[in-house]
């Protein structure tokens, strides 16, 4: 930009190209793959041109591992994160921002820890919880001899015991106990004038008017960056899901990847794994390219 | 930094809380103490009383070769992905920034493949890189028997570790590319003028300005390659061969859900937890202080 360097020049174009092919040809691979039949993907060297069952091997693939009520699933669970994000994240920014009371800064402290540990490393006593959500209450009267007190003077025995397992609320709302979206608004929740609040209250707005009629409409962009993060980010989970849903019917389109692998022993089927393969990318490819804006925006606002 | 306007109901403030409190403390704190209440005492699998045991199950985990493997295994996959990810991505954005013709274009590609599921990705990379079909059978139709990552723990190794990189180039890149793009251009314009050629600008000006970034990548990077490789190893590998990429999440996992060890597991993810805080608060005291030139 500055000064005329046509071999470095060169060795950018170069370089990033190279860069270019090594980002898009496993797509590319993976769709060529998809149109081959059987013996044809088997080639060693497999052909580079498309083959002509593309059609066949997608209906394959999607009859095999049942990918619509899958993928309709994927999108429930990765809407409701995404949905539970925005707007849980939003109250809780606006309660440590815009309130003083006591013991703020110690939730402040509780809700930040969160950042530190994912899902992955507490997965197994997580799994417990969600099996039946109401334990850590039941065990928490129990330590402290409520649920015997109670016993004692109502003579109803405490048994509290709802199962989140293979509920679309067991897949969503673990994935939604972190903090990630609730700094990305307490940052910005900073920036808004304060003048702006003054007015508000002034012409006699409450707390909730002003949250509802003012903070919200200015949050939006906020919003959009971070449902679409949160949304590419629970549609690709795949451990949790693979744990919460025993049940077929609940199962996502990623877990369902699985059932995909060529078997061992007989020709493997690549040509199926790879069309469903692909129709498992698709959809958050295309959020990434319609939405690259708040995908990047959000990306390196909830991370920093 | 602190609002000077509030609004004075408290009970409206806390209440707005308060879902995510029960969130957090449902899915969040309760699960965290019962895998520190879990490691200490030995669980049965489905229920019906435990044994407290003091610290026996950290004492056999770190105990058994398999464990001391599995770590072996993650720190080199995150040391080997981490590096690969984070230096393709620091050449590609620092070309991209220079603004030739086509850098808008390579700015909205090389993103994409972080939005794909790790294991979608880990099945493309499974049929690119099997040893029978796609493309190291070309390779080893050359040389009979070079690749196999179903039999060589090393192959098996490198291929997880390519699906990884390739995935978190693209996360890379983005961070990268906005720490380049944050530089003032009169800065390197000023450079420039004073007779720095591109290499010189990169090193002395534009490398240590975007060191924070670096570091902030290096352990989201390493914490990622400890919790996002378990999709990955899960469709590419299985922990196999020979437990060769039997990573630590993945080991949690088999561990708790196929051999029902639940105290074994919770040991494990006590461990890791304890690794992970380490990594954030060093992220936190150490970088965020000791890096940053501006």
């Amino acid at each position: 930009m500055v000064e005329r360097t046509p071999i470095l020049n060169f060795v950018t174009h170069l370089v990033l190209f190279i860069g270019f092919v090594l980002a898009v040809a496993p797509f590319v691979i993976v769709a060529i793959a998809a149109s081959h039949n059987l013996k044809d993907v088997n080639d060693v060297p497999m052909p580079l041109l498309p083959g002509s069952d593309f059609w066949l091997n997608i209906k394959t693939a999607w009859t095999t591992a049942d990918l619509g009520p899958k993928l309709l699933n994927s999108f429930i669970m990765a809407a409701g994160v995404a949905a539970g994000k925005v707007i849980i994240s939003a109250l809780t920014a606006f309660s440590i921002v815009y309130f003083r009371y006591p013991g703020r800064t110690f939730i402040f402290w509780l809700i930040f820890v969160t950042l530190m540990l994912p899902l992955e490393v507490r997965i197994v006593p997580t799994y417990a919880v969600v099996a039946n959500v109401l334990s850590p209450y039941q065990t928490i009267l129990d330590v402290t001899g409520l649920s015997w007190l109670i016993e004692k003077i109502s003579g109803v025995r405490i048994a509290l015991s709802f199962g989140l397992l293979n509920s679309y609320t067991g897949l969503i709302l673990p994935l939604i106990a972190t903090a990630t979206g609730t700094f990305l608004y307490r940052q910005f929740f900073l920036t808004v004038p304060d003048e702006l609040t003054e007015a508000a209250r002034m012409d006699g707005a409450g707390a909730l008017r002003f949250f509802i009629d003012i903070l919200l409409p200015l949050s939006r962009t906020n919003m959009a960056a971070l449902g679409t993060i949160m949304f590419l980010w629970a549609w690709n989970q795949y451990l949790w899901p693979l744990l919460v849903t025993t049940d077929q019917s609940h199962a996502t389109a990623v877990t369902e990847l699985k059932q995909l692998i060529p078997n061992i022993g007989g020709i493997p089927e690549w040509n199926i794994a790879m069309a469903g393969t692909l129709i498992v990318m698709l959809p958050p490819l295309i959020v990434v390219v319609a939405m690259q804006r708040w995908f990047v925006r959000g990306l390196i606002a909830t991370e920093k | 930094m602190e609002k000077r306007v509030t609004f004075s109901r408290r009970t409206i403030g806390i209440l707005f809380a308060v879902p995510q409190l029960l969130l957090i403390f449902t899915f969040f704190y309760w699960p965290a103490g019962q895998a520190v209440y879990w490691s200490l005492t030995l669980q049965q699998p489905w229920g019906g009383g435990n044994i407290w045991v003091g610290l026996d199950n950290f004492r056999s985990i770190l105990s058994s070769a398999d464990y001391w493997n599995s770590i072996a295994a993650s720190l080199v996959f995150a040391a080997i992905s981490t590096g690969l990810a984070m230096f393709v991505a620091l050449v590609l954005a620092a070309l991209t920034d220079r603004q030739l013709t086509g850098s808008r274009f390579y700015r909205v590609v090389l993103i994409w493949p972080y939005g794909i599921a790790a294991p979608a990705l880990a099945l493309a990379f499974r049929f690119i890189l099997a040893p029978e079909a796609g493309f190291m059978a070309v390779v080893n139709q050359a040389w009979p028997g070079f690749w196999d990552p179903g039999l060589d723990g090393v192959d098996a190794m490198a291929s997880i570790i390519a699906a990884f990189s390739w995935k978190y180039v693209g996360y890379n890149f983005i961070f990268f590319l906005a720490a380049f793009q944050a530089i003032p251009r009169s800065l390197i314009e000023a450079a420039a003028m004073d007779g720095s050629g591109v290499i010189r600008r990169f090193r002395d000006i534009q490398f240590p300005l975007i060191t924070p970034t670096i570091f902030f990548l290096l352990v989201i990077n390493i914490t990622e390659s400890f919790q996002d490789s378990f999709g990955i190893v899960d469709i590419m590998t299985s922990g196999g061969p020979a437990n060769a990429t039997n990573l630590m999440v993945y080991k949690i996992y088999s561990d708790g859900f196929k051999g029902l060890d639940y105290s074994g597991a919770a040991a494990q993810s006590i461990i890791l937890m304890l690794l992970i805080i380490v990594l954030t608060i060093f992220q936190f005291r150490f970088i965020e202080r000791r890096v940053h030139y501006r």
